[in-house]
């Protein structure tokens, strides 16, 4: 019985990461990330995933801070804003990669009005991204927690 | 079982980026490499032992080379940190007679063409765009066996200096058509 548990939840897993990849909330690297996990690092996808959300949401908060400011430092919210960039393209976060660029651009320009439409897509982003994260890790959880039961 | 860990090769990557520095070890151990993973520039001079000063790198350098387990084959870097840039680590590498010839890899996440240059121009073996890929790692094994053959492979690595052969072809092609403006 629990096979078949294991392998419907492994479906459900393989499905759900297909459909962020088709969203394009999610690219090919991704993918690599998946292809390093292995049986000696079982957890590696998870541990990712937990470093990155815990990343973004400390810089989405500085980023927000800083546009709060009257005078924005533009400088400060660039670095920023690679930062995120950098993670979100290491990840496969596609969406969200795109998002930075934005405000990237807007940041550049020195146009508050548009950092803070472009932060505004970059936390609707991170919040989708995060909530299908989550779902994916509780399917694995549970896959895992079925597999120790049969050992 | 011990003569095992002393053939591997022990490659130093370097990253202000925790989810980059987490996937560098990943992608190098994947790869059988013995990985130390530092934060900044700073932190791998003094895993080195290198320090400003000339003096303290001969007294260091003459008790590393003692040291089996300070010995780094390769050194990959991120180019875009806080205080030292990746490029600053080459040159200081580059500058230190004990460290010189120690093969340096550079990572960045912008492809622009004159800071790769530049950094391969001033001694770095390879340039890779982040998302740094297992096809990336698989290229740093010659480098790492220029260490242990003869001179006699430089010549073939310094025909890669020149722009159009900084990435394989179809990297390059991947890269152009995703180029974005930021």
């Amino acid at each position: 019985m629990n096979q078949m548990a294991i392998a419907a939840l492994k479906n459900q897993y393989k499905s759900f990461v297909q459909s962020m990849f088709d969203e394009g909330v999610l690219d090919n690297q991704f993918s690599q990330l998946q292809d390093l996990q292995d049986s000696s690092n079982p957890n590696f996808v998870d541990e990712v995933i937990t470093l990155f959300c815990n990343d973004a949401e400390r810089i989405i908060t500085e980023m927000n801070r800083y546009l709060n400011y009257q005078n924005v430092d533009f400088s400060k919210l660039d670095s920023h804003v690679h930062q995120l960039k950098g993670s979100s393209s290491s990840i496969g976060a596609h969406r969200l990669k795109l998002a930075c660029v934005n405000l990237r651009q807007a940041s550049y320009e020195r146009n508050k009005e548009e950092c803070v439409e472009a932060f505004n897509s970059i936390r609707h982003e991170y919040c989708l991204l995060r909530s299908k994260f989550q779902f994916l890790m509780q399917i694995e959880r549970r896959i895992v927690a079925l597999e120790n039961n049969q050992q | 079982m011990g003569m095992a860990t002393q053939t591997q090769f022990h490659v130093l990557a370097v990253d202000d980026s925790l989810i980059d520095r987490k996937l560098i070890e990943r992608l190098l151990k994947t790869s059988s490499y013995q990985v130390t993973a530092v934060d900044s520039g700073n932190k791998a001079l003094e895993f080195l032992g290198l320090n400003d000063n000339e003096e303290d790198e001969e007294r260091n350098s003459s008790v590393a080379s003692d040291d089996q387990q300070v010995r780094v084959n390769l050194i990959i870097t991120d180019y875009c940190m806080p205080g030292m840039t990746g490029y600053d680590l080459l040159r200081k590498i580059k500058q230190s007679s004990s460290f010189k010839d120690i093969p340096v890899v550079i990572m960045s996440s912008e492809n622009i063409p004159s800071r790769i240059n530049r950094c391969l121009e001033d001694g770095a073996e390879e340039f890779f765009l982040k998302p740094v890929q297992l096809s990336d790692v698989s290229k740093l094994k010659p480098h790492l066996m220029k260490g242990i053959t003869s001179k006699e492979t430089k010549s073939n690595i310094n025909k890669r200096k020149g722009m159009e052969e900084i990435h394989s072809p179809d990297r390059t092609r991947a890269r152009y058509s995703e180029l974005e403006v930021v």
